[in-house]
Parts: structure tokens; sequence; C-alpha cells
């Protein structure tokens, strides 16, 4: 809501400049957005008026011109194209001082001289307008000072209202909040009822009273169409941001700012018989103010005549229908549309007006009446004509009800921790324009005015109370509370400490978008259709993502692009998986790392990561819940990762998540240098963990065996590994990996194994001969399970 | 006799030119050792009478002892003097830098989330989470704002289809908590939230606190305490703080709070106001009984001024030379 201050002040005039004005506004919950002056800063230009122009004898495009201040002429030179003998234009004399600090000289333009400058509109800061001069009335009086003439000393303030104050959406409104924080009266608009003078008048029915219970209509015929809005109010309007269109249409809108009420007006002519407000049909066409055509929906309320669609009611008036140039006579509308009928309407057609913006937060009930009247004065005044009696059709059942609210003073003293005296509640809301009752002790009854749709609750009193007594004046205190010990459980990981070991690793955090780009998806997801946008911001961000991982390849190869080569991200977030028991929203934990296993440095790690790198990482991560005994990993392919180096990872062997190298090709097609390795896990299997369980140290010596295996390459260490851990007794206590060999010195198809294997027992020395046999028949099962034999 | 102190100062002699360990040995064993040159002295005493030996003997021996003191300060010297040699070759340039793991980081959006956790968390508040993909009714419906609400138009929300949406705020999650417990009740809920709606200081993608505290007797005392204590808290700075009325349909009296961090400029920092009856009516607690205030807040915005970042687009892009300012 943009207004003037001046506009503002001529209803209500509290002793206090501009910026006490606007900080007062804010802390009431009025927020002002801009205070912009409505001019720029120039002093020394008056009205002038053109009595001679002249073309300039040296230069095309210039004209000499004769200029009048009332007293005295000037010679101007000027090059605006309107220039013309006649017309009265601001008028900027020797030594005159124009926005930007700009000095006004006598000059010489092609051995010309000129005493002064003759203003567009742009040159005073007023508009962007640079077309010409800006061509004041006919009637200015010559000589006046600008600013005083236009008024100039003057604000626009804009307020950002919220969706509840719709009361507030005019300047009636605006004043009467300033009247309750400053404690002055506000000043009446005179809506005295015009005296009608023809007969004529337009029968209206209301066919859908819920959706509009109040229909009043004017004819006024005879109307001049040729005149021109008065200045005063197109000023008004320009401050305001409405455009000056004609005088019908301005007195229309100047209404809406004013009172707060919406109005349209028909061209009377071309309306066929009385008016309907009803339901629309279902697609039945109507071709709207703005030139779009529509087709309804059968949930749109509109003003139709005898035979068609004239209007979409509240929202905006129809093209044929409307008053143009040539109008004579017309139809005034002032409604009441409620405000659920008018809700979503106008979004749903792409459209938003100052009259739905009112409509939908609610308009006073009780004002259509003095609105009409206050439109038809205006409008004898500026265009003459004749007015009809007004015609009014109601529905009262179907009007809402002014709302009776209990309030209560202890309530008001308990939820603002502080007693504001009886007298002090009861003038804040009387100024407010609601009327109170005492119904018993500390408690009143309380009637809301027809403007505050917003207000149905002891509680909503309370909030108007705490607002205009300042909610910085209320008092602060620590809250209170009882505070249990909650159980705690330790067994779970703080995601906290995930992401500090990650961080530890080497890992940054990044945080990628939700939704990522279909394609690149699928690329990553080949089994599950993500989950859809309807109302995308853009292709890239179209669908939700069932992996973390399309967003940190993104994100590497954004880095890459900057020249990082060497990477390792991580991210927790949620991944959205649709499946047959319906959507999960999963928190996942997932990284991808690439470049040097180290950073580059003089001492060695400038190899590039392998899958090692990233497993080891991931069995660390794995390992803070103490159950890393739980988790295996199992070769496995998946879309997004090389066919030779993807496994799924398992928890009691369910799979938890995934780890892999970056498809060769999905990796060219990314423009990403590789290799790349990539991991996500359930947050769930990282963190659900174990408290930790004592057991015994053992005094007893351990005995290690070492074993050289020879066994076929298909062959996985997992499986090796199970093979020992059963066949080697009870008091195998750990088996060691530590060396790998394939090449020279082993058949073609083969390769050495080499491990560790610790014995211990709890309770005494383990004797050789048990060692022997133990290793023997690891040596034999492995023989007949797995095919390996000892190397020699 | 007069031999003892030649053969003596001999081998101090020697002991001294000795200069090495091995080197030294040999002089030990030449003159200390089974067939050493004083040992020999010592089997000569036989030929001595029986009241010269004692004395003799005694001179021997103690020539032998003065020569075994020499030879072990001059091993010990000579130990020094090698563990010194070895020592200094290993000296290496100890400015050179460490091998290993570069630390990563924290991303400043989770920083800040987790130091707005610790305060509340330090007066009892829990942490709760939930979807981000909601239903009309948690998002919007329980929290007063019905579907041809005007305040939807200022959520600019991603739909799937016309009752499931992507959550505009963290506030459906308060709504299940009052749903599932009664009062007390003192929760924050982070997490990511999303608006349709994009430019230099907007991302369709943001991230809120919550926090919702109900109980008996709270008023909009306790709100405006609690606010002000953390502000001033998470900014360690004695900032001027300030209430505003505002509205959200879901809070009653509804407050935005401004904040001056001694520049004289007001900022918009956080939105709240004392529960909405119609809310607590609607999860199944009694307005009459209980109240409770409500607040949010926008963790990008209380980034950018805790670390003074100044494009609200950096937080997504993931930039290594971004995100590495960051511990």
């Amino acid at each position: 809501m943009k207004f003037s201050e001046h506009w503002l002040r001529e209803l209500v005039q509290p002793e206090i400049d501009t910026q006490t004005l606007v900080d007062q506004l804010s802390l009431s919950g009025l927020e002002v957005d801009e205070v912009e002056p409505v001019a720029g800063q120039f002093s020394g230009v008056v009205v002038g008026e053109i009595i001679s122009a002249e073309q300039h004898p040296n230069a095309d495009k210039l004209r000499v011109c004769q200029v009048s201040d009332g007293s005295e002429e000037f010679q101007i030179v000027c090059g605006a194209p309107n220039a013309r003998a006649g017309i009265r234009v601001p008028f900027a004399k020797v030594g005159a001082v124009l926005p930007g600090d700009f000095k006004i000289k006598k000059a010489k333009l092609r051995q010309v001289e000129s005493f002064g400058m003759l203003c567009a509109e742009d040159e005073l800061g007023l508009s962007d307008d640079h077309a010409g001069l800006m061509e004041l009335a006919a009637d200015a009086p010559v000589g006046t000072d600008i600013r005083e003439y236009l008024k100039l000393d003057d604000q626009i303030i804009d307020v950002d209202l919220t969706p509840n104050r719709g009361d507030c959406l005019s300047l009636v409104g605006m004043a009467r909040e300033v009247g309750v924080l400053n404690k002055v009266p506000v000043a009446e608009v005179d809506c005295a009822a015009v005296a009608p003078q023809i007969d004529d008048q337009v029968e209206a029915k209301l066919l859908a009273a819920n959706g509009c219970p109040r229909y009043l209509a004017r004819v006024i015929r005879n109307i001049n169409p040729g005149v021109e809005t008065p200045l005063w109010m197109q000023e008004k309007l320009r401050r305001s941001g409405v455009r000056t269109i004609d005088p019908v249409v301005d007195v229309t809108n100047y209404v809406l700012l004013e009172l707060g009420q919406p109005m349209h007006a028909f061209d009377l002519n071309k309306l066929e018989g009385g008016i309907q407000v009803r339901m629309a049909e279902q697609d039945e066409e109507l071709t709207l103010l703005d030139g779009q055509e529509i087709k309804l929906n059968a949930d749109t309320l509109v003003i139709a005549d005898q035979s068609k669609a004239v209007a979409m009611a509240g929202i905006m008036g129809g093209e044929p229908t409307s008053v143009t140039g040539e109008t004579t006579d017309i139809l005034l509308e002032s409604a009441f549309f409620a405000p659920l009928a008018i809700a979503g309407r106008a979004r749903s057609y792409g459209l938003h007006t100052d009259s739905s913006h009112r409509f939908e937060r609610g308009v006073d009930w009780q004002q259509q009446r003095r609105a009409i009247e206050r439109a038809t004065a205006l409008l004898l005044d500026i265009v003459g004509g004749e007015a009809g009696p007004v015609t009014e059709a109601v529905s009262e059942t179907d009007l809402p009800e002014a709302a009776q609210v209990t309030l209560r003073h202890d309530r008001v003293t308990s939820m603002l921790a502080l007693e504001i005296p009886a007298e002090e509640i009861v003038e804040i809301l009387t100024r407010l324009g609601l009327s109170l009752e005492v119904s018993g002790d500390r408690q009143w009854q309380v009637s809301v005015p027809s403007y505050r749709f917003d207000i149905s609750l002891e509680v909503d009193l309370i909030e108007e109370i705490a607002r205009v007594y300042g909610y910085n004046n209320l008092p602060s205190r620590t809250p209170l509370a009882e505070l249990p010990i909650a159980p705690k459980s330790e067994a779970l990981v703080l995601q906290g400490r995930v992401r500090s070991h990650l961080i530890s690793l080497g890992y940054q955090e990044a945080i990628t978008y939700s939704f990522i780009e279909k394609g690149l998806s699928a690329q990553f997801d080949d089994q599950h259709e993500p989950m859809a946008l309807a109302n995308p911001i853009s292709a890239e961000m179209a669908v939700m993502r069932t992996s973390l991982w399309p967003g940190l390849a993104k994100a590497l190869q954004y880095n890459q692009h900057r020249q990082q080569p060497r990477v390792r991200l991580f991210e927790i977030g949620q991944r959205f998986v649709p499946g047959d028991e319906g959507l999960q929203q999963q928190n996942v934990v997932a990284g991808i790392i690439c470049g040097s296993r180290q950073p580059e440095g003089w001492n060695g790690g400038s190899d590039k990561v392998d899958f090692f790198d990233l497993k080891g990482d991931v069995e660390s991560l794995l390992g803070l819940g103490s159950c890393a005994d739980q988790f295996s990993f199992a070769a496995e392919p998946h879309v997004a990762l090389h066919p030779g180096q993807s496994a799924a990872i398992l928890r009691g062997g369910k799979t938890v998540g995934r780890i892999g190298a970056l498809h060769p090709s999905l990796q060219k097609s990314l423009d990403l240098t590789g290799p790349v390795f990539l991991f996500e896990i359930e947050l769930d299997a990282v963190i659900e963990g174990q408290v930790s369980r004592f057991s015994e140290l053992s005094k007893f010596p351990e005995s290690r065996r070492d074993l050289a295996v020879l066994m076929n390459v298909e062959t996985h260490f997992a499986q090796l590994r199970e093979v020992v851990v059963a066949e080697a007794g009870e008091y195998l206590k750990q088996v060691t990996l530590f060396d790998v060999y394939q090449g020279q010195g082993i058949e073609p198809g083969r390769k050495s194994l080499a491990l560790g294997l610790t014995w211990q027992h709890p309770s005494r020395t383990l004797t050789d001969e048990e060692i022997n046999s133990a290793v023997s028949a690891v040596v034999s099962a492995l023989g007949t399970k797995l095919g390996a034999v000892l190397r020699d | 006799m007069e031999n003892l102190q030649a053969l003596l100062a001999d081998g101090k002699q020697a002991v001294a030119q000795a200069d090495d360990v091995k080197t030294l040995d040999d002089v030990r064993v030449q003159y200390l050792g089974k067939k050493g040159h004083l040992t020999q002295l010592l089997k000569g005493l036989g030929k001595l009478s029986a009241e010269e030996r004692p004395a003799a003997g005694a001179k021997i021996n103690e020539a032998k002892e003065e020569l075994a003191a020499e030879l072990s300060a001059r091993k010990e010297q000579l130990e020094r003097a090698a563990l010194e040699q070895k020592l200094a070759a290993e000296t290496i340039d100890v400015t050179l830098p460490g091998r290993g793991q570069q630390l990563g980081g924290l991303h400043p959006v989770t920083k800040t989330m987790e130091r707005i956790e610790s305060f509340f968390g330090s007066i009892g508040y829990t942490v709760e989470e939930g979807p981000e993909i909601e239903d009309d009714y948690h998002n919007f419906e329980a929290l007063n704002i019905p579907s041809h609400h005007p305040a939807r138009a200022m959520h600019d929300t991603f739909y799937f289809d016309p009752t499931t949406l992507l959550r505009t705020h963290t506030s459906p999650v308060q709504v299940r908590t009052m749903e599932s417990g009664q009062p007390p009740i003192r929760i924050i809920c982070p997490g990511r939230v999303y608006r349709n709606d994009y430019d230099q200081t907007h991302s369709p993608m943001f991230h809120q606190v919550e926090g919702l505290l109900i109980d008996k007797n709270i008023s909009f005392a306790d709100l405006k305490g609690t606010l002000e204590q953390f502000l001033r808290a998470f900014f360690e700075e004695d900032v001027k703080v300030r209430f505003r009325p505002s509205y959200f349909p879901f809070t009653e009296p509804s407050i935005e709070v401004d904040i001056d961090r001694g520049d004289g400029k007001w900022l918009e920092v956080l939105g709240c106001g004392m529960v909405h009856p119609k809310v607590l009516e609607m999860s199944g607690i009694d307005p009459d009984e209980y109240s409770g205030f409500a607040f949010g807040m926008g963790v990008e915005r209380f980034a950018m001024l805790r670390y003074g970042v100044d494009d609200l687009r950096l937080f997504f892009e993931n930039d290594l030379r971004f995100l590495s300012q960051f511990r």
C-alpha cells in the first residue's frame, strides 16, 4: 500500500515528523518498506508560460522561446519537441538548483543567449519521463513556485501490509491507525447522499448471495467523457502508484484508495438488461479489461447482464462493457464480495488486482453505500451528468456477522505478564473502532467493527492491546521450567560425531540441492522414478534426488572446473525414494573423493586415490558405533559405478549402502577427471551402535603363524577369511592380511595372499600342538573349499 | 717397579690417543686384558718377597684402577661424541610441512545450526526432525492456514500434487510433536525448507531452525526474554533487540524481531509469536490450560551475519575455496 503523506495528513494531523511517523507505523505492525520523496531536491522553479516559440537560427532541433514568469519575460533556448506557445511548464530560472545539485546559469546555445531552462518531469525527479516538457494545467498560476503548486514537499510511504490487515488498505484505515497511535482525532470523509436527479435504475439480482451478499448500483447519465481528471486527483493517484486513465476510472480508483472500497463502472449502453451476480458457467467466455480472453471456471463469481458475463466479480471488469472515451452513461457498482468467494480465484487465472487484493482480505461490508455516494459526488464534480437513485440488493443472512468477543482483563495480564490499566485497554480498543461493554468482574463484551476481519478471538484483542501499547514497552523475563533429566541412548552415535569424523579424514561438508535434473537422476539411479515437482524452478531443479551422488558429482565438477584437482566432499541429508511401501525419506551420509591420496606435498602421497582409500574411510566411519563386525561388503554392480569396483555395504545381511568407482563413461559424460570414488550409507545404519562391553584381558602369550596362500583370482578375500575363521578354532583372535601378490612367480589366474593368524587363550598358554593342528585344519579346509594351497 | 710408572704413562697416552671405541677397547685389552701389560706385572709379583708383595700388589692395582677410570671416561667421551655426530646427521628441517590429510570442515550452515542448537540444548530443548516432503495438512491446515488463505501466497510452495508439497517451513515438525505428546514441550526443529523463489536474495532451498515451548503460564515476556538472551549469546555482543508486530496465521500475537549491532541499522532476523489457540486445539492441546511460544529463523541469514558472507548463493555452490574458510 503506497500513499502520499500529505493525503494522510489531510485526514489526521499528529504533531510528528515523517521519520517518527514511519517508525511508529513499522513498530505497530504496518511495516514501512520505503519512504521516497515525490520529487527530487530542487529550488527556484516556477510555473512559466511560453509566450512564443521560434525556430533557433543555428540549430534544427532547438527553439527560442519567450517565457513569462508572470512579471517578466525571459529568452530560453529549448530542445523539447512539445515546446510551443501557450502551454504552461516548469521554468527553472537562473539561480535555480535542480536535482543532483545542478545549478542553472545564463548560457549561450549556438550563439543565442538562454536565461534558464524549461523542465521535463525527470529533470525535477518526478518520474522517468523525458519525452518532452511537463505540461501543466492551463490555469496553473504563472509565477508560483512549482513545489508549492504541485505540493511536492511530500513523501510516498510504501507500507508492506500483512494479509490480516485488509482494513489498512485505504487512507481512511491508515489514518485510523495513526489516530490510535497518537491519540488524536481522525477526520471523516464526506460521503453525504447525493440526491437523485433522474429516475433511471438498473435492477440487480443476487443469484449467489453467499459470494455477494450486497450489491449497489447507480446510473449516471450525460457525463462529459472529454474532461481531464483534476491535477490534485492525478497527483494523489500518481503518488499511490496508480496511473491516470480517464476521469471515471480515476474516480473509482480514488475511492478505492481513500475508503478501501473497490468499485467498477460499466458503460450503461453496452449492458443488456439488469445485473445478475451469479457463478460463472463452466467455460463461459469473458474478455477482460486487459484484453485477455478468459474461459471461466464454475467456481468464479461473475457480474452478468441478461445475456453474458460482464465482469469477474471483485477481480476485473470486462472489456466490451468498459467505459471508453465515448461513454456518456455509466452504471456505477459498489459491492461486497465475501473473501472466500474471491480468495485464490484471481491467482488461478494468473491475475492479481488492487480489487482482488482487497476483497480477498476483507472489505468493510457496511461501507458500500458511503462509497457509492462518495464516488457519485466526485464524478458529478468532475464529469458532470445526472445521477439516478441507488439500487441496493442485499441478503442480510449472507452478510458477515459483527463478531462479539469476551475479553478478560486477567487473561491480558497473564499473557503479557503486565497489568495494563482498564482505562488504557478501553481507550486503545475504542480508538480502533471497537466498542466495549462491561460484562462482569474485570471482563468486557467487545463488538468488532465491520472492517476488522482479523478479530474473532480474545487473543486477537490482546494482540491489538499489545501492539498499540508497544511490544518494546512490554516486560521480558526468563522462562521458568521444570527440567527433569531425559534418558539419552549411549548406543546412538551423535550426528555431530559422524561429521567431525569425516572432517578429520579430510572431507569438507557440502550442501547440495534436494532437487536435481531428471536426466542426471536417471544416470545415477535407474531403479526408481523420482518424485517430480509440479512447479519446478527450472529443469535443473525438477525432481527429488533418490541419491546424494548426483549433487556431489556436480559439486565435484564445479570444483574441478575451478582448478581444484583434489576434492573430498561429504553430505548428510534426506534422499527421497519412491517404492511399493510408499515414499521413503531417508537420511543418508554420502561422500565423493578424487585426486591425490594426500594433499600435494614434498613427501609422497601424490598417488591417485583408489577404492581402498575410500573403503578405509568408510570402515572407520562404520566403526564409530562399536559394531564394525556387523558390516560387510559384497561385490554388486550399480548403474553409476564401475562394474568391477562396486560393492554393496551390508549390515547383518541387509544392504544399507553402496561404495564404488564412478563408471568411466558416466565420468566422461559429466566431464570429470577421474578416477572418482563414491559412497552412500543410510545414516541410521551408521549411528545405531551399541554400548561398549568390557571383556577380560588374557595374561597368557599370543601365538602367531603366517600363511601364504595361493588361490584363484576370482576367489574373494572374504571367502578366504570366512574359511579361516570357521576352521582356526575358538581361540583365534585376529586375522591380518599383510600381502596380496599376483604376477611373476605365480601362475596366471592365481594370486597369493599372506595372512597372519593370532591365537590366544584366556586362561592358559596354548601348546604348539594345538596351534599346529589349527593351522592344518585351516590349510586342509582351504584346499577342499577354495582350491587354495600353501605357497612354497 | 719404575717400570710400572712408565707403563701407566704409556697406557694413559694410548687411552688419550684412541679416537674411537674400537681402538679404545684394544688399549684396554693391551693393558688390562688377561695378557695385558699391567696384568702381567701382577703375575710377576710371585718373584718378590712376601714382605714386598703386598705393597707392590697394591701399587699395581692402583695403577690398574687409574687406567680403568681413564678408559671409562674416555669411552664415555667417545660415545657421547659419536651420539652427537649421529644426532647432528639426523637433523631435519622442522619447518617442512607435515604429512597426512588436511583437516576438512563443517559447512557454515551446519556450523550455525549446531551453534543455535547448542544454546537451546543447554536450556532443555531437544532436537526434533521431520520429513521434507510434507502433506498440506501439516504444512498449512494444522497451522491455521486454510487453502484459500492469502498467507499461502507468501509461501511460494513447491507442489507434487494438490496435497503433497515440499515443506515451506519446519513448523510441521512442531505440529507432529504436539500431536504425539503433551506439554511441557521444548523443542528445536532444524532443517531444510523450500520456497519457489530464486534470485539474489532468495534461494529455493534454505535452512530454518524453529523452536517451540509450551507449558503452563508461558507469556509474551518469556518469549521476549528467551529471544533477547539467545540473540546476545549467538552474536556474543550486546546487540539491541526490537520487537515488531507482524502476522503469521499460527501465532497470535505475531512478532518480527530486528537487531541493531551498533551501526544504527535495524535488521530483521527472526519471526515468532505466541502459539495460536486454534493451532494448540487442532493438535490436541488445551489452550485454556497451556500457552506457549514459537520462533523461527533462517539459518543462512544468521550465518551471513555471523561470518560476514555477503552472497546467499555461495552456500549452495559448494566451492571449496568458500567452504574451506570454515572449519
